[in-house]
């Protein structure tokens, strides 16, 4: 591939200002991201994994460089880069079909007729299997259950990059791979390129196609960047004993255990 | 920056949560309604009417002898009756039921109030968005929700020159304070979630302020309006007084001025009842409404 990268970033800073104190939490974060690519992102607490994210999804602003998406660059949010939230960040007052249609009401008013986007919305459900649950609300669901309908919401913007803060953070360990299995699925049958963030090895070995690792913060930098040549689809049973996978492990368990081990921040 | 806002926690929210974990109750036949029934009733009902009757007996007591300066509850049935018994009867353009006159304080507070709610809200909205409005404007809203309603009665009556539209305005401007507060703080208590994703989705300001901040501020909302609601109870009874026509107000005050003392206490007891069926009909919108708010 010669033409430009899909997602650039490129020279990211951030610095936070609060009264005379500043805080420089990202400095020089450069990337290309080709189309269809699963990128994971994974470092230690608090070195700004999720100040990266909110300024690709354009909720923050960059001190200096920027974010180019498709040729444009980055400066406000919007459903091109739709957001998978930690905490799913359902609205509770809507039901789980509501909370997906306000998205796709959105996005598609005047491009799409009543029936279609009631199609759409109950599409994007029917992806994440939460069809059953569609008329309940937010608070009536489980935590996995939760996530799912967010990611149905941003699935169903049709996005040209999915946004994954520690999508799975909060669940337990059979629902999380559950749904790392549906999230593996819905990129092999839609080829969206994904962007995520983790806390956890495995679930970034297992998923992507390249793993970003950050340096401890303040001004985390890229440390490495390590290719997952495993090819898909992936089994988690297989790769138990695969040594490209295994390898992969090892590496990112050293960086961020050895070369970059968390420190208290000061 | 502090903000006092006029509130309880948004409690109905809590509630409604509780409601929701709740298994649905097994189908109960129908003598099992009837004891649940019962049960409520012993509960709910049992207990103020006895209190009631106590207080009768009492009240029968200390006021029997013919010296006593207040009407005792059998004079003022003596007395009183047809107000009593008919709420609704017309005997003339001044001399009508207690629940004419009620309904005549109800319409001036529907409208006051009304105004004050939809005026309270637009302008909580604006001020909660905004910092520097807020830092503003809240010391002045503290200020001005402490001014008793009837001291603003003489500056209306200048303003409108007429008692109707002088008596709503006191009543809009005695509820709108805590409408007001009460929006501004739930609008900046809208958490940051929902903020980021009505960015995300794009949504205008008018999508925003009906799908994000209405119903992620309704119970702060709610709570305002019911104190809004009570306080205009309060504000109508005195500023009839006052103005005269034929609320229940001025019924008390043209009672006192024909010493119809027994007159007075049946009005005050309708006032009382009116003003908790207020209070109880905006909570129960409140709790219809908010059902859903409570943050998973
Ligand atoms: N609005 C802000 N103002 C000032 N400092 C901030 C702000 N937001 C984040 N920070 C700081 O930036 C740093 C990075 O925060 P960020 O939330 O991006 O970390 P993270 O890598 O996502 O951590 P975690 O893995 O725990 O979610 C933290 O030290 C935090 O204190
Ligand atoms: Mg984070």
């Amino acid at each position: 591939m010669s033409h430009a990268p899909y997602l650039q970033f490129s020279q990211i800073g951030k610095t936070f200002t609060r009264g005379a104190a500043t805080t420089e939490v990202l400095k020089e974060v450069s990337l290309d991201i080709a189309k269809g690519e699963y990128i994971s992102i994974i470092g230690h607490s608090g070195c700004g994994k999720s100040t990266l994210l909110n300024i690709v999804a354009g909720l923050t602003g960059a001190t200096t460089g920027g974010v180019i998406l498709d040729g444009r660059e980055v400066n406000a949010p919007g459903p091109d880069r739709a957001v998978v939230f930690q905490n799913h960040s359902l609205l509770p007052w809507l039901t789980v079909y509501d909370n997906v249609r306000l998205a796709v009401d959105k996005v598609f008013s005047g491009k799409r007729s009543r029936a279609e986007r009631d199609a759409w919305t109950l599409h994007n459900l029917e992806l994440v299997q939460m069809t059953h649950a569609k008329d309940k609300r937010p608070a009536e669901i489980s935590g996995g259950m939760k996530q799912r309908v967010g990611i149905a919401r941003a699935l169903a913007m049709e996005p040209k990059v999915l946004l994954l803060d520690e999508p799975f953070g909060a669940l337990d360990a059979l629902t999380r791979a559950h749904l790392q299995d549906s999230v593996m699925q819905i990129h092999a049958t839609l080829g969206n390129t994904i962007l995520m963030i983790t806390h956890d090895v495995d679930e970034a070995v297992l998923l992507s196609d390249r793993i970003v690792m950050m340096t401890n913060g303040p001004s985390a930098r890229i440390g490495e960047v390590l290719d997952v040549n495993l090819v898909r689809p992936r089994k988690r049973l297989d790769l138990v004993s695969n040594a490209t996978y295994l390898k992969a492990r090892e590496a990112v368990l050293k960086f961020l255990h050895e070369r970059h081990r968390f420190v208290e921040a000061a | 920056m502090s903000v006092t806002a006029l509130k309880e926690p948004p409690q109905t929210a809590r509630r409604a949560s509780a409601q929701v974990v709740r298994l649905a109750p097994a189908r109960s036949s129908l003598s099992a309604r009837f004891r649940a029934a019962g049960r409520w009733a012993a509960v709910n009902i049992i207990p103020p009417l006895v209190v009631t009757v106590l207080l009768l007996v009492l009240w029968e007591m200390l006021c029997a002898s013919p010296t006593a300066t207040l009407p005792s509850p059998s004079r003022i049935w003596a007395e009183s009756k047809d107000l009593i018994v008919d709420p609704f009867f017309v005997a003339g353009p001044q001399d009508i039921g207690l629940g004419l006159r009620v309904m005549v304080s109800l319409q001036r507070v529907a409208v006051g109030f009304g105004l004050a709610a939809i005026v309270g809200v637009l302008l909580g909205a604006v001020i909660g968005q905004s910092v520097w409005a807020m830092r503003g404007l809240d010391p002045i809203f503290q200020m001005l929700r402490t001014v008793p309603p009837l001291a603003w009665l003489p500056l209306a009556l200048a303003a409108f020159r007429d008692s109707n539209p002088s008596a709503i305005f006191v009543i809009f401007i005695t509820a709108i304070w805590p409408v007001i507060i009460n929006t501004a703080v739930g609008i900046r208590n809208i958490p940051q979630d929902y903020r980021n994703v009505a960015q995300v989705l794009r949504l205008n300001p008018l999508e925003f302020f009906w799908k994000i901040m209405l119903p992620s501020a309704a119970p702060y909302i709610f709570t305002g309006l019911r104190i809004g609601v009570g306080l205009s109870w309060l504000a109508i009874v005195a500023a009839e007084m006052l103005t005269g026509g034929v609320g229940i107000g001025f019924f008390i005050w043209d009672a006192w001025n024909s010493s119809r003392l027994p007159d007075i206490i049946v009005a005050l007891v309708y006032i009382g009842v009116v003003g908790f069926v207020l209070d109880r009909l905006v909570a129960g919108i409140s709790a219809i409404v908010t059902r859903g708010t409570a943050s998973a």
